[in-house]
């Protein structure tokens, strides 16, 4: 579709108004993002890419839950997944200035302010999330992340003893059922918007699924995203502070043990998508040196599920 | 020696060299970042050429104590709580040595600093 015609198409589905300034702003794989302004309104449309099989609606279902229970995220403008509008399923949201540079987030001095009080906000809005009844969003299904994840490293017929030492410690350490909540499921520095005054937007929303809601708190302790800070909480938080936030702000006690599962299976989860991401090198989908770099990557992973279990085992 | 000089190990730095001396400074922005990660696959692969023949030797040695040929075995026994990973404690923790220093002698050649960083 050509841009004039996505913009006349936009302009159809929000009612007549004027489309301008349209720019795409990135490309990922499972969606394209753009910018425009509409009625001189700075929106943000994002449209799913035809190799994406995941059920956009489901999306904006979990986004429209999570600004009614309070989460801060774009508010949904329009959306479809009626591909006769725009040319494939989409959503078009509100737009938020801010950051969404892990590196930074952590480092520059605009954001010195936030970072005394980030991990606190994070807690705040993940309580938020988790207290959502999921019938809010119905078509979100529960996963097993242990089962998943040995289907996905079979999957890719590599043998990784480190990896198969942990899956059978997760296997007899698992937590007992916790409540089926809404998960983000990829809540982490990168997929937040932040502003030199805390957390703004909670964004990419495409991996929420139902689930306990220790696995957000674990995925936002896995090292590689401390993006190189000691931080144990996204390089941003102690443990223990963000664990005490979390339970004032949810109303429920947090067992770090079980958060350490979770952390445990996050870090496991980051390098089978490392092997995932380099085959897509390998396998000619797309050529690249750093995809090919990030291979060799997978050993920094076992490295620190080693670290994480020393004594636990 | 099949080959006349340099040796592999020259030749890969010597390109590495060029891109640290001369491609560097000539780039900015997203060719510059993808320059820097070239020099960092080079001297991953300078440091496997000049490791790797000794890891691999003491890689199928650690395999072999623990009864294995291959890592593809090692993984099986694991998964299936086979006797030769799973038999006792001490059989456990001899397995797990055995992987993890796997593991430190990738990170050697992969991301060396990665050792010496601050396990936090």
């Amino acid at each position: 579709m050509a841009n004039e015609e996505l913009a006349a198409s936009l302009s159809a589905v929000l009612g007549g108004v004027a489309v301008a300034d349209l720019s795409r702003l990135s490309g990922g794989a499972s969606r394209e993002t753009w910018q425009f302004s509409a009625n001189e309104r700075m929106l943000i449309l994002q449209r799913q890419r035809g190799g994406d099989i995941r059920d956009m609606g489901n999306e904006f279902a979990v986004l429209r839950a999570a600004r009614a229970g309070g989460v801060p995220v774009p508010e949904v403008i329009a959306a479809s997944t009626d591909k006769s509008d725009l040319g494939a399923a989409y959503m078009i949201l509100s737009h938020f200035e801010g950051e969404t540079i892990a590196r930074k987030i952590l480092r520059d001095d605009q954001f010195a302010e936030a970072r005394t009080h980030l991990a606190q906000d994070f807690a705040v809005a993940l309580a938020r999330l988790h207290s959502i009844d999921p019938a809010a969003a119905p078509a979100l299904l529960p996963t097993d992340q242990v089962v998943q994840y040995r289907e996905a490293l079979g999957a890719l017929k590599y043998s990784h003893p480190t990896f198969e030492l942990v899956f059978r410690w997760l296997e007899q350490n698992r937590p007992p059922v916790g409540p089926h909540c809404i998960v983000h499921g990829d809540f982490r520095l990168g997929n937040i918007m932040v502003g030199p005054d805390g957390l703004r937007a909670v964004l990419d929303w495409e991996l929420a699924h139902i689930g306990d809601p220790m696995e957000d708190l674990g995925w936002l302790c896995v090292k590689a995203w401390r993006f190189g800070v000691r931080k144990p909480v996204a390089g941003l938080g102690e443990y223990d502070e963000f664990f005490e936030a979390y339970a004032r702000a949810a109303n429920v006690a947090v067992d770090a043990d079980v958060v350490r599962w979770w952390e445990v299976l996050g870090t496991l989860k980051w390098g089978i998508m490392c092997i995932i991401q380099t085959q897509s090198h390998l396998g000619r989908i797309t050529r690249s040196h750093e995809l090919a770099a990030i291979g060799r990557r997978v050993c920094e992973n076992e490295h620190d599920l080693f670290l994480a279990l020393e004594g636990k085992w | 020696m099949p080959h006349d000089v340099p040796t592999a190990q020259q030749l890969v730095e010597s390109v590495r060299e060029w891109l640290e001396r001369d491609v560097l400074a000539g780039t900015s922005g997203r060719l510059q970042f993808h320059t820097r990660v070239a020099i960092t696959v080079l001297l991953m692969v300078e440091r496997e050429l000049e490791l790797g023949p000794e890891q691999a030797e003491r890689h199928l040695e650690r395999l072999q104590m623990l009864g294995f040929g291959s890592d593809e075995e090692l993984s099986r026994a694991i998964r299936e709580g086979d006797d030769r990973t799973d038999s006792s404690i001490e059989v456990q923790e001899a397995v797990r040595a055995a992987v993890w220093q796997s593991v430190r002698d990738k990170l050697a050649v992969a991301n060396p600093k990665y050792l010496d960083a601050d396990p936090s």
